[in-house]
């Protein structure tokens, strides 16, 4: 069936199984290879994106499901021009990335947890990526790039 | 000096396209006419195959081609790449490891069947057709069972199920035997090392591609050294030569060890491809991955401590069951042995030490190196005994420790163990460690801890690690059957831009970061100068990859080693244009001067004239600015440290906290200290995660139980500590140009008897005798262990 979304601002659609998850479908049909697959039971978060504003694990819906949706990727996450947006920044400022591939979804999870939460604490921060999963940093640069786009004095996380 | 040269906590640039999600890792890449793979795998641990029928899935909508082993036949199996020799001198056990499993299962996982299709549900869904006749056996998954009972074999034509026994150092174990007989206390432990699955993010994928115009095959694939796989897959089992054969790892999304190997799915794609003539793509999901990466560690050890009247160590004796899995693993053999048997020294001056290994085969998946690999097994045990032979003796476990140190000057040390540390300071780093976690404060903390109804403990680790891996003389007699340099070529463009060609692999290190830190240091340009290329065996020389923490103990070396060559021509040409000598010139900030002159000349205007050769000494000189060098290094490195934990353990339900961890870590010079936190981290987290939430458990079926991150407790941001790193206390290395010694491993080696250590001061201080409990240090197990 054919499916169409607005991805990023932009209309797109592409064809889709009804077993197509949309995960697969913004990869392999739209191209929009920055949302990973980290796994195959909705644990590693690594598909993260944002649908109606919402985040969601983009491999627990369907991309059916989204027909007709805004739906927002890591790929539309950079200022208008082309410089990183405040999370992004924090992120590569703080080092919170090292192999990159959980770095979409954490990055979506973390724009998500600043709309609803501004300033959020270090113990929100971490309640929040519960759903994301990290192997490489320990996540303890990841709460600091976080903390640092929030606003929020980095260095009073933790003595380093 | 540049500001982003050596020490520079410089920002890294590929976060930059990680970010913005245009990074390209292989499951990113499609070819033209693409096909796809999926793997019929077994869901029993043993059986027989009696027969496998095709015939209804052979004609599936979309099937291309079914393969079998008996597809495979002239193929080679994958190749071990360590032979290790027992205690007896004989040769290890070594099975054959074919690509599809041949007319036996010998592991849940194990490819029986491979069915490529147009689509990947095409494929599924025809692998759902195809009819197995099985006949089960009994599954050997228990490793001291393995050993005493050979009714049931992994492998038929071998004699058990024992790969080898190993003895090191065999000359010593009367020595041993004397000093236990002689010891005014002995500590005894018996503990396993939990079997753990590595877990990179990215799980594996290949694309095997074949071009019958030139007749090349080519293979992506997440691995941490390509060159590697093109030398195993090209020469031993696809038989073709490495000119026809082109290897590429792009973005590779962590490896931790698991992603060294060389697997049956890389082989299968390439073959497939050649078959076919049309490109292969497997991606892993979760749960394959799970069944078919190598998983990490397994071991189960019992090690003595023998001491003198004066608490002195006197010696250590092992014997340890590591488990080997069904097949031997790429490395499998010297993760139990040479780096673990090396390090049995720990830090400390004990004489004599004789560590035994018997490798075992299971019905399990093949065991192979996880991030430290053998060193924080052999790190695990020695610091638990030493904890526990203090609570024995009822003396400070801190002070044991420090009493027993191999001391500042006492470096070079010969351990008895067969290496020679070069540079140390192990009381630097506790002390380090012991002020960074106030353990002055930490009775006034427990008090309060208590006042609250909760246990707190403290718990202190010292390693040390053998990487900078490794001298390929010495390895070669320890049974490697491969050498150990690294390679770099360092091209200098006529604008005076470089580009490094590097046989190290980055896969979140963030080589293309740092090494050009080192350039921009050695030559005095800015690092936006320097481009790393890496990953492709079409553009980088012969290199061994990335593992063992040593991309820029050896790789980094080897691009110094060629830069050197490098600008020792750049000076001759600057001393011919400047009419002067050779050795009056001097190259600083990207200038070229003769020292007592003003003569000078721009690092741009040396390089164009490399290739724009004018006014250029022809008789004496190529033309060109490009040098290659292979670096072996002639030792190890030994990075050391001392770790923290301190922990709170509720009594009424076994659940701990970890309030606190502090590492203080000597990894010599240091290049980027942002990056070498931020290893530090990574590892720490991967250590606390093995200390109390992993664990890869089979059934004695040999099922795997923990096949999903619903079953395998990945660490989650919320069961992390913010954590305390310092590499302050620095003793370079002595051997390598950058006096570095690595920092990838470190963390997941000091952090898991850290934190065994805490929880059981925490019990222990608290009333509860209580010797060991076994790792993952679930709430179950603790509480379990308190209410017994």
């Amino acid at each position: 069936m054919k499916i169409s979304m607005t991805v990023n601002g932009k209309t797109m659609s592409g064809e889709a199984e009804g077993r197509t998850l949309l995960s697969t479908f913004l990869r392999e049909e739209l191209g929009l290879t920055g949302t990973h697959i980290g796994c195959d039971t909705s644990q590693c978060g690594a598909c993260t994106v944002h649908v109606d504003g919402k985040q969601v694990k983009s491999c627990t819906m369907f991309a059916a499901e989204a027909d007709g949706a805004e739906v927002a990727t890591i790929e539309g996450q950079a200022n208008a021009d082309g410089t990183l947006n405040k999370v992004q920044q924090a992120f590569q400022d703080h080092h919170g990335l090292q192999c990159g591939f959980c770095t979409p979804g954490m990055v979506m999870a973390a724009v998500s947890l600043l709309e609803t939460n501004a300033k959020p604490s270090e113990a929100e921060i971490r309640e929040h990526l519960q759903g994301n999963i990290c192997r490489c940093t320990g996540y303890h640069n990841i709460v600091k790039a976080i903390m640092a786009a929030s606003g929020q004095e980095v260095p009073a996380v933790a003595a380093e | 000096m540049p500001k982003d040269g050596i020490g520079a906590s410089t920002k890294r640039r590929e976060d930059i396209r990680f970010l913005t999600g245009t990074g390209r890792y292989t499951d990113d890449i499609n070819l033209a006419k693409q096909l796809h793979v999926h793997f019929l795998r077994a869901d029993v641990a043993h059986a027989t195959i009696n027969g496998i029928d095709t015939s209804a899935a052979d004609s599936m909508p979309g099937v291309a081609r079914i393969f079998t082993a008996k597809d495979f036949d002239g193929v080679g199996g994958l190749p071990c790449g360590w032979q290790v020799t027992d205690k007896h001198g004989q040769p290890m056990q070594e099975p054959k490891h074919p690509i599809l499993a041949e007319g036996k299962i010998r592991h849940v996982g194990e490819i029986v069947a491979a069915v490529v299709a147009d689509t990947v549900e095409q494929a599924r869904d025809a692998a759902e057709a195809i009819e197995l006749d099985l006949t089960e056996l009994p599954a050997v998954i228990d490793m001291k069972k393995a050993v005493a009972d050979a009714s049931v074999k992994v492998h038929d034509d071998l004699t058990s199920n024992l790969c080898y026994d190993w003895g090191f150092v065999e000359e010593n174990k009367a020595a041993v035997e004397d000093a236990f007989a002689k010891a005014a206390h002995v500590t005894t432990l018996e503990l396993k090392n939990n079997r753990l699955v590595a877990n990179p993010m990215e799980p594996r994928v290949a694309v095997g591609d074949f071009t019958a115009h030139d007749g090349m095959s080519t293979l992506y694939t997440t691995s941490q050294n390509p060159h590697v796989i093109r030398l195993l897959m090209g020469a031993f089992v696809l038989g073709i030569p490495e000119h026809k054969l082109r290897v590429v790892a792009p973005d590779v999304g962590g490896g931790f060890g698991t992603k060294i190997f060389h697997y049956a799915e890389e082989a299968f794609c390439t073959f497939a491809a050649k078959q076919l003539k049309r490109p292969v793509k497997w991606t892993s999901t979760r749960s394959e991955a799970f069944m078919s990466d190598a998983h990490g560690r397994d071991h189960v050890t019992k090690i003595e401590l023998a001491l003198d009247a004066d608490n002195n160590f006197t010696a250590i004796r092992t014997e340890t069951y590591a488990n080997m899995g069904a097949y031997l693993s790429t490395f499998a053999p010297s993760v139990p042995t040479w780096l673990h048997g090396t390090l049995m020294a720990g830090n400390y001056r004990t004489p004599v030490i004789y560590v035994n290994v018997k490798a075992v085969f299971t019905n399990t998946v093949p065991v192979d190196a996880y991030r430290g690999a053998g060193r924080p097994e052999a790190t695990y045990q020695l610091e638990r005994l030493i904890d526990q032979a203090a609570r024995e003796l009822k003396v400070s476990p801190v002070d044991l420790r420090r009493q027993n140190f191999i001391k500042p000057d006492q470096f070079p040390y010969a351990t008895p163990v067969a290496v020679e540390y070069d540079t140390g300071n192990y009381d630097a780093t506790l002390d380090k460690a012991l002020d960074l976690a106030d353990a002055a404060g930490f009775e006034a903390r427990a008090a309060d801890s208590k006042s609250r109804g909760k246990l707190r403990g403290f718990g202190v680790a010292n390693y040390i690690e053998a990487c900078g891996i490794a001298p390929s003389n010495l390895v070669g007699q320890l049974g490697a059957r491969a050498g150990l340099y690294e390679s770099a070529t360092v091209r200098v463009n006529a604008t005076g831009g470089i580009v490094v060609m590097t046989g190290s692999h980055s896969h979140g290190q963030g080589h293309e970061t740092t090494f050009p830190q080192v350039i921009a240091d050695m030559i005095g340009i800015g690092a936006d100068q320097v481009e790393i290329v890496h990953g492709d065996t079409a553009n980088t020389p012969m290199g061994m990859g990335t593992y063992g923490s040593r991309s820029l103990a050896v790789g980094g070396s080897a691009m110094v080693r060629a830069a050197e060559k490098v600008i020792n021509k750049a000076k001759k040409i600057a001393a011919h244009i400047m009419e002067a000598s050779d050795s009056d010139i001097e190259l600083k900030d990207g200038q070229f001067t003769v020292a007592g002159t003003d003569k000078s000349l721009a690092w741009g205007d040396v390089t164009l004239a490399a290739y724009v050769p004018h006014n250029y000494p022809l008789e004496d000189l190529e033309p060109g600015l490009e040098e290659t060098a292979f670096y072996d290094p002639s030792n190890f490195t030994y990075p050391a440290g001392t770790y923290i934990c301190e922990v709170e353990v509720d009594p009424d339900t076994g659940k701990i906290d970890v309030l606190n961890f502090t590492a203080a870590d000597d990894f010599g010079n240091v290049v980027n200290p942002m990056i070498v936190e931020g290893q530090v981290h990574g590892g720490v987290g991967q250590g606390i995660g093995q200390a109390m939430l992993e664990n890869c458990a089979y059934d004695e079926d040999g099922q795997l139980l923990s096949a999903s991150y619903m079953d395998y407790a990945m660490p989650r941001a919320a069961d992390l500590p913010m954590i305390t790193v310092d590499h302050s206390c620095q003793t370079p290395c002595t051997h390598n140009p950058l006096g570095v010694k690595g920092c990838g491993e470190a963390g997941a080696i000091g952090s898991p008897p850290a934190l065994v250590n805490a929880v059981l001061d925490a019990l222990n201080r608290n009333g509860h005798d209580i010797a060991h409990i076994d790792m993952p240090l679930t709430p179950s197990r603790v509480w379990q262990a308190m209410n017994k």
